[in-house]
């Protein structure tokens, strides 16, 4: 199985974190894993990307262009990736900023209000990861624990205590999607 | 050991550490910036020097310096900080100095782009400064073989007395995979007698020069300059055959190309039952000329790809010598071929379904 994923949203959404994480825990569960960041000129405000592969084989291209999921925190980042998906792949919508939906008829989509439910667990910044639970929910990329198992080693052990939030905001997430597949 | 994740850039740096590189002189371009940054923090702590200096050309003298005086020495730039080198690699080159120079190359010609290329081979594999020299060139596809080739880089460096280039791009500088660190066993090379260090107990000086005023005294060093280039060219010649046993066509790609290489040729025999193998150069200088030519003779045809507009189809070309048809398909300014371009390209080739 080979997950080839892009997950995209404004600079400071935490995209390139996101990515980060789930390449840490495929390693950690010992799959080949490739993380790739979009890097160029960008203003401010503007699209971040990354492309994440986790698989059971060596990684070829590291550049993900045709995605089993995809990932969007903002409306750009749909306009832009809404394409790249796969059909039969999966697009991940943050509804919290994105009112439009999907055009695509052979793919599933699900719409997350990441920013509405982290602001309910009292941080923001926690929106990707509500996300993040979803995507894990929906494709089984990674095991949930090993998130939690692999935290420190992306965020440094001095962000441990922030864990806890984090944790709520992952589980979240999850529950939001598993409900939506029920 | 352990596996960890790095970014290519930094594994370079920490891999040069390891193979006991301690000077370090460079100058910030886009996309290399993680190599020197990482080496201005670790540097110190093992007790090397990290000194970034006012330009690429004065960088690159530094390393003749520290590489003239016997130590472990390299520099990293991008593509247009790579040519302002080349004047002082020509020198190196002449006074037979080892280090190593690092290309994360990016878009050109000129300012170019910050994005990914591969348009420097022919400036990497054709000595790029003036004068009759080579340079070892060599062309990880992986951040783990960018760490592997930059501890053996070193070591070829010594043996041979040579520059050695590794080749990447601004993709495998930027990107982040699994790395172990210390998988390569270090050679057992010489001393370097020849090294500026002081007189000690030696009766005559040691000079570090590529200024041979007698015509035929400098025929005669470019002659043994010829002869050790033979030498690494039989034993230092390295490249990756990948499912090539049974493969009707034969791509060669280096580099991260020859990755998107791979997950076409996967696709592609799953898709269409296409049988396609990859050679793939690691070292782009000396070329696997003997090998490409090998592999060539049991395949319909020969498709190079590249992030430029045709640089090592060339050597492809002068190795097969017209006895099969070499195709060639690339991108170039900093954009990235992706896999399916590769496949619709050898569809096109095979004429439809195998």
């Amino acid at each position: 199985m080979t997950h080839e994923m892009i997950i995209a949203g404004f600079g400071g959404q935490g995209v390139m974190s996101l990515g980060e994480l789930l390449t840490y825990a495929g390693m950690h569960e010992g799959k080949e894993v490739s993380w790739m960041p979009s890097y160029g000129p960008e203003m401010r405000g503007g699209a971040a990307s990354c492309g994440v592969i986790v698989s059971d084989e060596p990684v070829g291209s590291p550049v993900v262009t045709e995605a089993t999921a995809v990932v969007v925190m903002n409306l750009p980042s749909l306009d832009k990736f809404e394409e790249n998906v796969l059909p039969g792949g999966c697009l991940f919508i943050n509804s919290s900023l994105i009112e439009r939906n999907s055009t695509r008829t052979d793919i599933k989509v699900y719409r997350i209000p990441a920013n509405e439910e982290a602001q309910a667990l009292g941080n923001t910044r926690v929106a990707g990861m509500v996300i993040l639970g979803a995507v894990i929910a929906v494709t089984g990329v990674v095991a949930i624990d090993s998130i939690g198992e692999i935290f420190t080693k992306v965020f440094g052990e001095k962000r441990a205590k922030l864990w806890d939030i984090n944790k709520q905001a992952l589980e979240r997430g999850y529950a939001i999607a598993k409900e939506m597949m029920a | 050991m352990s596996k960890i994740l790095m970014k290519g850039n930094e594994a370079i740096a920490e891999a040069a550490i390891q193979a006991g590189c301690r000077y370090f002189f460079g100058y910030p371009i886009t996309p290399q910036n993680q190599i020197p940054e990482y080496m201005s923090r670790r540097l110190p702590q093992v007790g090397g020097c990290f000194l970034q200096a006012e330009s690429e050309v004065a960088a690159i003298n530094m390393v003749y310096g520290a590489g003239g005086a016997g130590a472990r020495a390299m520099t990293s730039s991008s593509s247009p900080g790579i040519s302002l080198k080349q004047e002082g690699i020509s020198y190196i080159a002449g006074a037979q100095v080892p280090c190593v120079i690092v290309n994360m190359m990016r878009g050109g010609p000129g300012l170019g782009s910050i994005q990914p290329s591969q348009s420097d081979y022919y400036q990497a594999t054709r000595g790029g400064g003036h004068g009759d020299y080579r340079c070892v060139v060599l062309a990880p596809s992986t951040v783990q073989e960018a760490v592997d080739m930059m501890a053996e880089g070193f070591d070829i460096a010594d043996q041979y007395r040579i520059p050695v280039i590794l080749c990447g791009d601004g993709m495998l500088g930027q990107m982040m995979e699994p790395v172990e660190m210390g998988r390569y066993t270090p050679r057992k090379l010489p001393e370097k007698t020849w090294a500026t260090t002081g007189m000690g107990s030696r009766k005559t000086p040691n000079i570090i020069n590529s200024l041979y005023i007698d015509a035929a005294i400098l025929e005669q060093k470019n002659a043994e300059l010829a002869a050790i280039y033979d030498e690494i060219s039989a034993n230092e010649t390295k490249w990756e055959s990948y499912r090539m046993e049974d493969a009707d066509y034969m791509v060669v790609a280096y580099g991260t190309t020859a990755r998107i290489a791979k997950s076409a040729i996967t696709k592609i025999r799953a898709e269409y039952g296409i049988k396609v193998g990859l050679l793939r150069p690691m070292t782009l200088w000396p070329f696997p000329s003997a090998a490409i030519a090998e592999a060539a003779a049991k395949v319909k045809a020969v498709l190079t790809v590249e992030m430029s507009t045709g640089q090592m189809v060339d050597d492809v070309r002068l190795a097969i010598a017209g006895s099969k048809p070499v195709e060639f398909l690339g991108r170039s300014g900093g954009m990235i071929p992706a896999p399916r371009e590769i496949i619709d390209k050898l569809v096109e080739m095979a004429g439809g379904k195998a």
